[in-house]
């Protein structure tokens, strides 16, 4: 079946009820999608379908046809992700950075639908786990693009 | 930082003719178990007789320039890390450090990890261990000398280049200077001759004076952030080599046990994409062309697991083992132990005292739960070397422990040690609990690469614990309330002693780390350990037995001041008198929370709140924290962490902090929420949903204060987390009159 992965389309062999995860990660070999689960718990899987965040490793790819992905090898092909990068780097927000690809994922989606979120928005939005706990360093990020007047342009 | 592509190919700057120092590649050609060895034999690059006879092994570690260093032509410093980066920040503190003496700023270093090999072992004790929070304290000056020796290689090359004396020349970050004649050559265009000089002798060099840091103590931008920002960094479980096969395993459900028939093995092997069934030493595999196919195969295996034999030489897990009966076991075993510390008369002080106070405090066993599953990339080479990719703490000693587990001699045997997706003390060398003895099997018996993924499920199933522990504390208090005596005696086996086995007679420091050695006046003391040995897979943790002592220790002696009607806080400054870094440690820490205020209070948003107070001294560093919390919904919300931070010195006040945010959040984690429970031989958690870690709502805010004392440098990566769980259990003790002796909180009903 087809794929649309970053604006390019793979055709992809693995079976229709194969996570999405996998098949990134060992078909197409774009592994900065991490696993960390596999059960839709953590987080590090996050990619964008259509903009929405949506966990790749419980996400067979026969829902996926005709739908746009974004995985984070594409991220700052997307404005509002190449600021939510920026805003990464300012913030020197990983540490180990094993779940920062979701982490940036959930934090793109979260203000390309809402561009300037509030506390409890960020909250509902960003509950991917991280055991470095550089949450706090999330949140500073985040509500520094939460203010910024060019976020969601 | 890390390179990708020279992960897993021949270095091709050597096939594209792309500039390179030919020095280090000559050095790679030579040294055992490097990256490119094996490949650029093949292109017969000649060897230098010069740097062979440099190789004999004669030189110090941390002293054969060309080892570590490669400066291009485009002036970017490539540094071999002796130490392996998994988020503490120390390439960066690396690239600081050198860099700082071979004057080239951090900022245009690249680092990778180095490979095995002796060169690397820079620390003062002689081994090289990403662990202990040791890296920067063991091996800073031998890597501020490393830098300046550089240095001075490039003024010699500098030297002949402009028919001047060295002593006419000088240095600005990244060029030397020829003042008289106002010309200067950039490093990249003299590091070719430069490595190609002998390394000066290591007296012969001075090292700045403190005052005239350039680097060094500033808040540096980390090297990997951007990286890591784009999912471009590269984890042993990204890596990957032509032609490999994917593996997935299905372990025992029970540590010991064997393996038996496999009742469906032929229609598993029929399952599409399979490429084999293998057994292996407690569990069996599944080899498949995609790592899916694999894991759903493995977990469709239907296998008859056996009791061991006699012969097993690894851990028995019985069918009938339970913590919570376990941990009765511990608290109730008894005995007056081994003695880690006694000082004057404890038994005297106890009957005399005024007052006699006794508990029994508990830990849990905890899990790593680092995010990156563990993994191997294991491959035969057609010359007879194997070359791995293995998440490691030390890769001389991985490579020790797979030339004992394999008959290789060692120089035939490559590691490979990309960055590391967390580790927490998870990538030790801990037999049955690394996945890179069957990945090397398996290699062996398909005959291709395999790359063998754990699921997060037999992670969880084969990770080693933070061992429980059960304390039993007496203390003595006198007419005024104030502590004369304590006693703690730890039933528990310690990490060292479950890795390298007990021995008789002897306690394991890391049992009692954070029990004894602690600095407070108390005149009569005695510390002790019973050794009860585990069923499980011990490993070390997060600040290993600080991470439990600390809150074992702290929590009671609140529960003795609050026996003697003292303040927490007066009291451990009445403790500490005359100890004038611990006082201005403490102090410092309720001057960063805006003056010490235990409360209950009533917050402006009408919440009632407490804090708690606590200390810890883990891995030469002091700690101060302080937590506020209040109860939400019967569950405890912490609000704030202040904590102060004495490491004697420092190298980067921005990872310290960052690095204090991350061990705060360990400690909360753990006192609130974390505990690998086991019923039946089992653990009851396989994944993130029966074992909770920290998320992000229940982060605290926290506020760093770091003091540099100048006493000698401690370490960074773990001494933020021992204070925390002890100053939030005694801030939930005080809110809510119920004492807290046991971890996690969670696990306790509190009334909102």
């Amino acid at each position: 079946m087809k794929l649309t992965i970053n604006g390019i389309t793979h055709q992809v062999e693995a079976e229709p009820d194969t996570p999405l995860l996998w098949v990134l990660r060992d078909e197409l070999g774009m592994t900065g999608t991490k696993y960390g689960c596999g059960i839709a718990q953590c987080g590090a899987c996050s990619v964008m379908v259509d903009d929405i965040v949506t966990r790749a490793c419980v996400t067979p790819i026969e829902s996926l046809e005709n739908r746009r992905i974004t995985t984070i090898e594409g991220i700052e092909n997307d404005p509002v992700g190449k600021r939510v990068v920026a805003a990464w780097v300012k913030h020197q927000v990983p540490q180990c950075g094993y779940c920062q690809s979701g982490q940036v994922m959930a934090a793109t989606a979260l203000l390309k639908e809402t561009p300037h979120p509030g506390d409890d928005e960020i909250a509902a939005a960003m509950v991917n786990l991280c055991r470095c706990g550089t949450y706090n360093a999330i949140s500073a990020a985040i509500h520094d693009l939460a203010g910024d007047e060019r976020t969601g342009q | 930082m890390t390179k990708p592509a020279n992960l897993l190919s021949p270095d091709t700057s050597l096939l594209t003719g792309a500039p390179v120092n030919l020095s280090r590649r000559r050095f790679l050609l030579l040294s055992a178990g490097t990256t490119a060895g094996a490949f650029v034999l093949g292109f017969g690059l000649p060897v230098g007789g010069a740097r062979a006879e440099g190789l004999s092994g004669t030189m110090k570690p941390g002293t054969r320039v060309p080892a570590f260093l490669e400066i291009r032509p485009d002036n970017s410093v490539h540094l071999q890390s002796p130490f392996v980066e998994g988020g503490q920040g120390i390439f960066t503190a690396m690239a600081q450090i050198v860099g700082e003496e071979l004057d080239a700023d951090p900022a245009g270093f690249i680092v990778e990890n180095a490979p095995a090999g002796s060169d690397y072992k820079v620390m003062g004790n002689g081994m090289r261990i990403t662990g202990g929070s040791m890296s920067v304290r063991m091996s800073y000056s031998t890597m501020r000398r490393l830098g300046a020796l550089a240095r001075q290689m490039m003024l010699q090359a500098a030297a002949e280049r402009l028919v001047a004396p060295v002593g006419e020349l000088t240095t600005e970050p990244g060029r030397v200077i020829h003042g008289p004649s106002g010309r200067s050559i950039p490093y990249g265009q003299l590091a070719e001759r430069a490595m190609d000089l002998p390394v000066p002798d290591p007296e012969s060099v001075t090292l700045k004076d403190p005052g005239q840091f350039r680097w060094i103590g500033k808040p540096l931008a980390r090297l990997d952030v951007y990286e890591k920002s784009v999912g471009k960094a590269i984890f042993a479980i990204d890596c990957r080599a032509e032609g490999m096969l994917y593996a997935a395993v299905q372990h025992a459900p029970r540590l010991g046990l064997t393996v038996g028939n496999v009742r469906n093995e032929d229609a598993v092997r029929a399952m599409k994409g399979v490429h084999s069934v293998h057994r292996l030493p407690g569990a069996v595999a599944v080899v498949a062309e995609r790592w899916w196919s694999a894991k759903r195969a493995a977990e469709a295996l239907q296998v008859d697991w056996r009791e061991p034999g006699p012969e097993s030489d690894v851990r028995y897990m019985p069918a009938d083992f339970s913590t919570a009966a376990f941990s009765d076991l511990l608290a109730n075993t008894p005995g007056s132990g081994q003695e880690a510390e006694n000082v004057g008369d404890v038994a005297g002080a106890l009957k005399n005292a005024h007052t006699v106070v006794s508990a029994t405090y508990r830990s849990q066993y905890v899990n790593h739960a680092q995010l990156e599953p563990p993994s191997a990339l294991a491959r035969f080479n057609p010359d007879g070397t194997l070359e791995l990719w293995i998440p490691n703490q030390a890769p001389e000693m991985f490579q020790a422990d797979i030339a004992r587990r394999t008959g290789l001699d060692p120089s035939r045997i490559i590691i490979h040690s990309p960055l590391l997706g967390g580790f927490f003390g998870r990538h030790f060398i801990y037999n049955t609990a690394t996945p890179y003895p069957q990945a090397i099997q398996l290699a062996k018996e398909v005959g291709r690469p395999i790359k063998l993924i754990w699921s997060r499920e037999e992670e969880f199933l084969r990770d080693t614990l933070r061992p429980m522990a059960a304390v039993r504390f007496r203390g003595g208090l006198d007419a005024n309330g104030l502590p004369v005596a304590l006693e703690a005696v730890t039933v528990c086996e310690g990490p060292t002693e479950g890795i390298s086995g007990h021995k008789d007679g002897k306690i394991d420091p890391s049992a009692v780390e954070g029990l004894a050695g602690k600095a407070y006046a108390i005149p009569n003391h005695r510390i002790a350990q019973i050794y009860v040995k585990n069923p499980v897979m011990l490993g070390y943790w997060r600040s290993v037995g600080n991470s439990m002592n600390d809150f074992l220790y702290e929590a009671f002696l609140d529960e003795l001041a609050d026996k003697g009607g003292q303040d927490p806080y007066q009291l451990r400054l009445h403790l500490l008198r005359g100890n004038q870094r611990l006082s201005t440690l403490l102090q410092s820490v309720v001057d960063l929370s805006g003056g010490w205020k235990r409360g209950p209070f009533t917050a402006t948003d009408g919440t009632g709140r407490a804090r708690g107070i606590a200390m810890a001294s883990p891995f030469g560093t002091e700690t101060a924290a302080i937590a506020e919390v209040s109860i939400e919904n019967g569950q405890i919300r912490v609000h704030d962490v202040w904590q102060s931070i004495d490491p004697g010195s420092i190298v980067n006040p921005a990872i310290i902090e960052a690095q204090v945010n991350s061990a705060v959040a360990l400690g909360l984690s753990e006192v609130l929420l974390e505990e690998a429970v086991y019923k039946n031989g089992q653990p009851v958690a396989r994944n993130y949903d029966l074992y909770p870690i920290l998320p992000s709502d229940r982060m605290a805010r926290v506020h760093v204060r770091i003091i540099e004392s100048g006493a000698k440098m401690g370490g960074i990566g773990e001494p933020g987390l021992p204070a925390v769980p002890p100053a939030v259990a005694n801030a939930v003790s005080r809110l809510t009159g119920q004492r807290v002796r046991s971890m996690p909180l969670s696990r306790h009903t509190f009334e909102s």
